[in-house]
């Protein structure tokens, strides 16, 4: 498991490029040597005299894919929200390599260019299927929905690109006019996630994507989402308590205990070899089947 | 005359001040809902409560007014509201389109084109047109603000993938000035080129909603549409069997129970000045001679 890690992680960025379009290898060639694609600067975000979470700061490198686990209340959420633009920090930059203006931070950019990320170089992925998809929207409108949010206006290209993406999702094309009400837990996901990746985001932010789900489908949806990853060289964030779901995705761990950040480094080694003490009761807290 | 224990036109001339102040914002900005505090009316909402009050604060002594209801000036609504306005403010009615200079109408614009000097007063049931997609008030006022359309022509696609065409008849949504996307009301998507380039001043009025907007004359009016799919203004496929107009919109009628029925335009004064000008359609002789 380990040797595996080590061995597909320095790949990664090599890998990267192959993965892409046209346009995007220019700027995922061009990017590295520039700088990390979103750098966080002692992010704090308190509910008034609690804290949200406090003093966290990292870089995040194109082509990386960040875990954050910890207990239920440690502030991962809150975390995720406040660099995602959901929630507003109190102190500290979220800095993002835009296409045309470089690093920006974006908790102070204007709101039209936030929530304009937010549909073109961000993803957001929810825990619950029905916060991210519009449950009486067909799953071809849903694919549809972030590309008509950027201009586009030829219905038969929209349909052929969300009949592409409804493929990749192994979702069949046969189902792309029935709502996702009709669909099951782990469709719903899968669906969520081809809503959001339609656009060819740089950085996707997940919630417990697997939350709630049997542990058959979370398989699948996660061999999915690892081939997905390294195929486009995506960027993410998982947020997550689930800590096998870390040890497939991420390159860096992230632990998280009452707001702070206790350890952070690669995932192997954070997971086989952990030195804080929250951490060792976390991974020892695993059931061995 | 005038009733006097009533101001003129019903309301009195501080509310009338707040409404027009309303229409002229509305104007100012083309397609933006204005709120405005919208009155109890002595009828029931949804008979045309936000029309009224539009059209009581537009009055003067000196005005002609027409009321039509589904293009009809002898139905349940215009004959109601046309006498409230006998009563209240005294002012002179026709059925005639041309001579009127205030038309107050519900779900049709009138065959006869409008023309400078002219005022027409929609009744609006839900003026913003983002309702049945998207039902928070603050996120449809932030999508306006920061003009996030996408989301309208996800309707349009779901329409197509449905339907095989844009099945959308009525209240079909516009783009004003290339800004704001509008209600134009429940009006038939036949009427909407009518909107645009026209000389007379239109003005919406949702009482129960507590919104107004306005065209001002001459406003660039477009209906949203694919570049595969585009917007058709259709009617029934048929010419009124009264007066033989073949570009008309028409009501179908079922005259008995067998099946028999006939095509009719829906805009009466339209139909009779074409038959006392000598226009016969396929079954008018009988009825005319």
């Amino acid at each position: 498991m380990k040797s595996l890690g080590d061995a597909l992680f320095p790949l990664t960025p090599a890998l990267s490029p192959e993965g892409r379009g046209g346009a995007q290898v220019a700027s995922g060639a061009a990017v590295p040597p520039a700088g990390p694609l979103l750098r966080v600067e002692e992010i704090g975000k308190r509910y008034g005299a609690r804290i949200g979470c406090a003093e966290v700061s990292f870089d995040l490198w194109p082509g990386e894919v960040m875990g954050i686990v910890g207990e239920s209340g440690s502030g991962k959420t809150t975390l995720l929200n406040c660099l995602a633009g959901q929630l507003a920090p109190d102190t500290g930059r979220v800095m993002f390599d835009t296409r045309e203006r470089g690093m920006v931070d974006t908790v102070t950019m204007s709101e039209p260019e936030r929530r304009m990320l937010g549909r073109t170089d961000w993803a957001f992925v929810h825990q619950h299927a029905r916060d991210g998809l519009r449950m009486n929207v067909s799953a071809g409108g849903n694919v549809g929905e972030r590309l008509m949010a950027v201009g586009a206006r030829h219905y038969g290209q929209i349909r052929d690109r969300a009949e592409d993406w409804l493929g990749r999702v192994e979702i069949d094309a046969d189902r792309m006019d029935d709502r996702p009400t009709a669909f099951s837990g782990g469709m719903q996901q899968r669906l969520q996630i081809a809503r959001n990746l339609v656009t060819g985001p740089r950085l996707v932010f997940m919630d417990e994507p697997t939350g709630g789900l049997d542990v058959s489908v979370q398989a699948r949806l996660l061999d999915l989402l690892r081939g997905l990853v390294r195929e486009m060289g995506l960027s993410a964030i998982i947020v997550t308590h689930d800590l096998a779901v870390v040890r497939l995705l991420a390159d860096r761990l992230m632990v998280m205990k009452d707001g702070h950040v206790v350890e952070q480094g690669l995932t192997d080694q954070v997971l086989d070899d952990p030195q804080h003490a929250y951490t060792q009761l976390l991974v020892s807290s695993v059931l061995q089947v | 005359m005038t009733d006097t224990a009533y101001n003129f036109a019903y309301l009195d001339e501080q509310t009338k001040r707040m409404i027009r102040r309303a229409i002229l914002k509305g104007l100012a900005i083309p397609g933006y809902q204005v709120p405005f505090a919208s009155r109890e009316m002595p009828m029931p909402y949804g008979w045309g409560t936000g029309g009224v009050q539009v059209s009581a604060a537009t009055l003067t002594p000196d005005d002609r007014l027409k009321v039509i209801d589904q293009g009809a000036d002898d139905t349940t609504n215009a004959v109601s509201i046309r006498k409230f306005f006998e009563r209240t403010a005294g002012v002179a009615t026709t059925e005639a389109t041309a001579e009127a200079t205030v038309i107050q109408t519900r779900h049709r614009i009138p065959e006869v084109p409008l023309t400078e000097g002219q005022i027409l007063v929609y009744q609006v049931p839900i003026p913003e047109p983002l309702r049945f997609l998207e039902p928070r008030e603050t996120e449809t006022r932030k999508m306006h603000a920061l003009e996030e359309y996408g989301l309208m022509h996800v309707k349009l696609y779901e329409d197509i993938a449905r339907h095989g065409q844009i099945a959308t008849a009525y209240a079909y949504p516009v783009k004003v000035e290339g800004r704001y996307v509008m209600d134009p009301s429940p009006i038939p998507k036949f009427d909407n080129p009518k909107m645009s380039d026209c000389g007379a001043i239109q003005l919406f009025g949702a009482g129960r909603e507590q919104r107004i907007y306005a065209l001002p004359p001459w406003t660039q009016v477009v209906s949203l549409d694919f570049e595969d799919f585009p917007f058709e203004a259709s009617k029934a496929d048929a010419a009124c069997d009264l007066c033989g107009a073949e570009n008309s919109y028409l009501d179908e009628v079922i005259t008995d129970d067998a099946g028999g029925r006939i095509f009719v335009c829906s805009d009466t004064d339209y139909c009779r000045s074409r038959r006392e000008a000598g226009f016969v359609g396929a079954q008018g002789e009988e009825q005319v001679a």
